[in-house]
């Protein structure tokens, strides 16, 4: 289907299926129930999770293939957010151009930095990313305050010119739209105690995500993403071979990119402003988490990294004290207060702890990410059904760095 | 498109018990609320929306409690702190409007991205009906501009830049903290008594836009008395030691230094300042003196023995002795055991102004509060006589100008009010260029629906 082999159009329905259902999966537990608190199927962050799932699935481009870690991965996406931004204010409300120009802006930008970046290799690669974008990043918040808002961010006025618009009527907030629909408005379907949200910006978002996820398997299985792993594995050889590798290296550099582009831009379609901090070096090393932490060189794991995190950012965090004592309250004072105790240091502002301990487990126990734990559990299962060491068939489990 | 409509939870939560049970799934599509996250049941969300981690995570947890102290008096516990000196005598204790306060937190990062993230679900996914809270002007600014998209109120926690109530000044948006305008204007005069008119300043400044804001503010204020400002240096926000920016200061012959820095940049700053001598120096025949336009207590801890005689300003200090500050004070003291910073203060003030607010509009319709809190007057917060400008959503009120304790008593008593410059002195036209001018308008309230 689609040009794919079998396993991975059986992957891509999955994926496909599981984006569309989101707001069912996501949403498990009754809206008064007292795990509704761990429902994430809210359009904000359903839309996060798609949007840095297409960013991660970038970075595991170059990353994945090449094995090339750039740590300024996070410019690409600032830059992409201020270009997006920028085409709201000046030409329409609808994202399309935004969006368009985003991946744009962010392609040159990183052929720019590619095309430096790559004339070194290893560790110094990384350190010459890293300062490119944290160049950005301070440019951003300080030099260039005219063009990005400074510390305040860029976000659309009232009397911004928009040159494609018809004027808006007086007093009325700028809102970004694709003909008309606006990113939050949302249908709500109440189904006994359950609330699922449908919501227009995360659609948009997700069609997205699946168009970039089908290219990035078109990558994978092409001679040039063959090319890619020749240069992770050992790139000398491929040089001695009188393979010249920077073209394959810089174009897998502009690709991932323009993925990170396309990320910034969609950020700023479903909330239209973008600040300094989308660059700094912190952002850089989540998507670097994402990846590893889902699996990297593998299709599926930067998604799923990356919905691991940004859900213990949203929904970890926001879980404060007084709910551990409602969670606790029907046991005995005393040892409540102990549970709450214990249980305190991880939540709300902890979330950073938890998730650094989560980190830690799934690096040393499973090296191969979220992914290889699936591949683990199907393969108990296929080891009961015939007995054969199943492990070690699928071809994209390549172990990360 | 009829199918598709703003989201209403708290509409909707309440179908969603009454359509449980039913066996056939039903699906929604009864008339519009009159505006966003209307609350339907028998109590209100509020969303406190303050840093946890980062930088600012001190003057965020000191807002936390304020807030939690605020819940707690608006549903009539404690001891009701300053609903009892508050002028306008509508909150009873019995909660807003009848409704017992709820609230939900969420973690800033002092990112204005995380700061968005944390409030779009607070609003989302909690039915929040007011955002408040932050401790920088990025986040505010950010956040403000969120909660007039969505329709929801927002009331600004500690955020100093001109810009929140200037060039990005919102409808839906509050601020009760006073800003950078307002620390030179007051800082001025007090700055002639004590230093001459005949001074030269010379200007260190966090390169961002919160130290833009203070340096014109406070240039141009003590310009227009006199003093010449020999140069004007941007440092990066990131920067630790100052020693390089401070050398050339003894080089130049400016008398005065003035740190537009903030948290731990005017700690480093400072620090490195009083090391080089620079107190000690004789330029012009006139001993060399530091300048912090904006202080805070946890700030003034921090840089320790080197803050002694240096002056400042700052939006409220617990050491105020009037009937207000005085029940504040005692009851957050009882609570935590110390005495709350002016974080605190500006963040319980807002919580008690919206409750207030909702009561006299008699909804918790956006529009509703916005017109209740335009131009309202009030006194008994701890700052005096006080407006809520309707113009620009910032409140007028008089400055406290501070100076760092010769003889400290405590780890808390580190600054003393030298002069309450009053509020006539801070005033300004809300259409002046350093609040951005004619063109910056608050557009029309949003109620979301």
């Amino acid at each position: 289907m689609f040009g794919l082999r079998k396993s991975d159009s059986a992957l891509l329905l999955i994926v496909i299926a599981l984006t569309v259902l989101a707001p069912f999966i996501l949403n498990p537990f009754p809206e008064n129930s007292v795990m509704a608190q761990f429902n994430a199927g809210y359009p904000d962050l359903m839309q996060r999770l798609v949007i840095f799932g297409i960013f991660a699935i970038g970075f595991n481009i170059l990353f994945g293939l090449t094995g090339y870690l750039s740590f300024g991965h996070a410019a690409f996406l600032g830059v992409g957010s201020y270009a997006g931004v920028w085409m709201i204010k000046l030409l329409t409300l609808n994202v399309i151009p935004a969006i368009v120009v985003s991946v744009i802006v962010a392609g040159a930008f990183s052929l720019l930095v590619g095309w430096i970046s790559l004339r070194r290799s290893g560790i110094y690669f990384s350190i010459l990313t890293l300062a490119f974008a944290q160049m950005s990043y301070a440019l951003a918040y300080s030099v260039l305050t005219p063009i990005t808002g400074g510390e305040t961010g860029l976000q659309p006025k009232v009397g911004d010119p928009r040159i494609l618009d018809a004027a808006l009527e007086e007093g009325v907030t700028p809102r970004a739209n694709l003909f008309g629909m606006f990113m939050n408005d949302s249908y709500d379907m109440v189904v006994g105690g359950w609330i699922f949200t449908f919501n227009v910006g995360y659609y948009i978002a997700a069609i997205c995500m699946v168009l970039a996820f089908y290219l990035s398997i078109r990558i994978f299985r092409s001679p040039f993403g063959l090319m890619l792993r020749a240069v992770k594995s050992n790139q000398q050889r491929l040089n001695y071979t009188g393979i010249e590798s920077k073209p394959y290296t810089l174009a897998a550099f502009v690709i991932s990119g323009m993925y990170a582009g396309l990320a910034g831009g969609l950020l700023v379609a479903m909330d239209t402003q973008a600040g300094a901090e989308r660059m700094f070096w912190t952002a850089s090393g989540e998507v670097v988490l994402m990846t590893i932490l889902g699996g990297a060189g593998t299709l599926i794991g930067p998604v799923l990294g990356a919905g691991f995190i940004k859900y213990f950012e949203n929904i970890v965090s926001k879980i404060n004290a007084n709910i551990l004592e409602t969670w606790f309250s029907f046991m005995p004072d005393g040892l409540s207060d102990v549970f709450v105790g214990i249980i305190y240091p991880f939540i709300g502002k902890g979330w950073h702890l938890t998730l650094g301990i989560l980190f830690m487990l799934v690096v040393i126990f499973l090296p191969g990410g979220l992914v290889q734990g699936g591949q683990k559990i199907a393969g108990m299962f296929k080891n009961k059904k015939d007995g054969s060491d199943s492990a070690t068939s699928s071809a994209s489990a390549a172990p990360a760095e | 498109m009829s199918i598709i409509k703003p989201t209403r939870r708290g509409l909707l939560r309440t179908s969603a018990v009454a359509g449980a049970g039913l066996a056939m799934p039903t699906i929604f599509t009864g008339s519009a609320s009159a505006y966003m996250n209307e609350p339907t049941g028998s109590s209100v969300t509020l969303g406190f929306n303050v840093p946890q981690s980062g930088p600012y995570a001190d003057e965020g947890a000191d807002e936390l409690r304020a807030y939690e102290l605020a819940v707690e008096h608006l549903n009539g516990g404690g001891d009701g702190g300053m609903m009892n000196t508050f002028s306008s005598k509508e909150l009873k204790g019995n909660g807003i409007l009848g409704k017992k306060v709820e609230y939900v937190t969420g973690d800033t990062q002092t990112k204005a991205d995380a700061a968005r993230a944390s409030a779009k679900s607070m609003i989302e996914k909690d039915g929040a009906i007011m955002i408040t809270g932050g401790s920088s002007s990025g986040v505010a600014v950010a956040v403000q501009a969120l909660c007039q998209e969505a329709g929801i109120i927002f009331m600004a926690g500690l955020t100093h830049s001109n810009d929140t109530t200037g060039k990005d000044k919102k409808a839906n948006g509050f601020r009760h903290f006073f800003n950078s305008y307002m620390s030179g204007a007051a800082l001025a005069p007090v700055l002639a008594n004590a230093y001459g008119k005949d001074r030269k300043a010379y200007h260190l400044t966090a390169d961002y836009n919160w130290g833009y804001t203070t340096e014109e503010a406070v240039r141009e204020s003590t310009e227009a008395m006199g003093w010449e400002t020999v140069n004007a240096v941007k440092t990066p926000l990131t920067q630790t030691d100052f020693s390089s920016y401070i050398a050339p200061v003894l080089q130049s012959d400016a008398d005065v230094l003035v740190l537009n820095h903030y948290g731990g940049n005017m700690i480093n700053s400072l620090t490195n300042a009083v090391q080089f001598g620079l107190r000690d120096k004789l330029v012009n025949g006139k001993n060399f003196e530091i300048i912090v336009p904006l202080y805070s207590r946890l700030m003034a801890r921090g840089a320790g023995e080197n803050v002694k005689g240096i002056f400042g300003s700052t939006n409220w200090h617990w050491s105020l002795q009037d009937e207000g500050s005085k029940a504040f004070v005692k009851s957050f003291g009882e609570k935590y055991g110390f005495p709350p910073s002016q974080a605190a203060h500006t963040t319980y003030c807002q919580t008690l102004l919206y409750a207030d607010a909702a009561e006299r509009a008699g909804t918790f319709n956006p529009c509703g509060i916005a017109e209740a809190l335009e131009g309202f007057e009030f006194d008994g917060l701890g700052n005096g006589k006080t407006l809520y400008r309707a113009e620009d959503h910032q409140c007028f009120k008089d400055v406290l100008v501070v100076k760092g304790k010769e003889n400290p008593t405590s780890e808390f008593d580190i600054l003393e009010v030298v002069e309450v410059t009053p509020v006539s002195q801070v005033t300004y036209d809300a259409n002046i260029p350093q609040m951005g001018g004619p063109e910056a308008t608050l557009g029309d309230c949003n109620p979301g629906a």
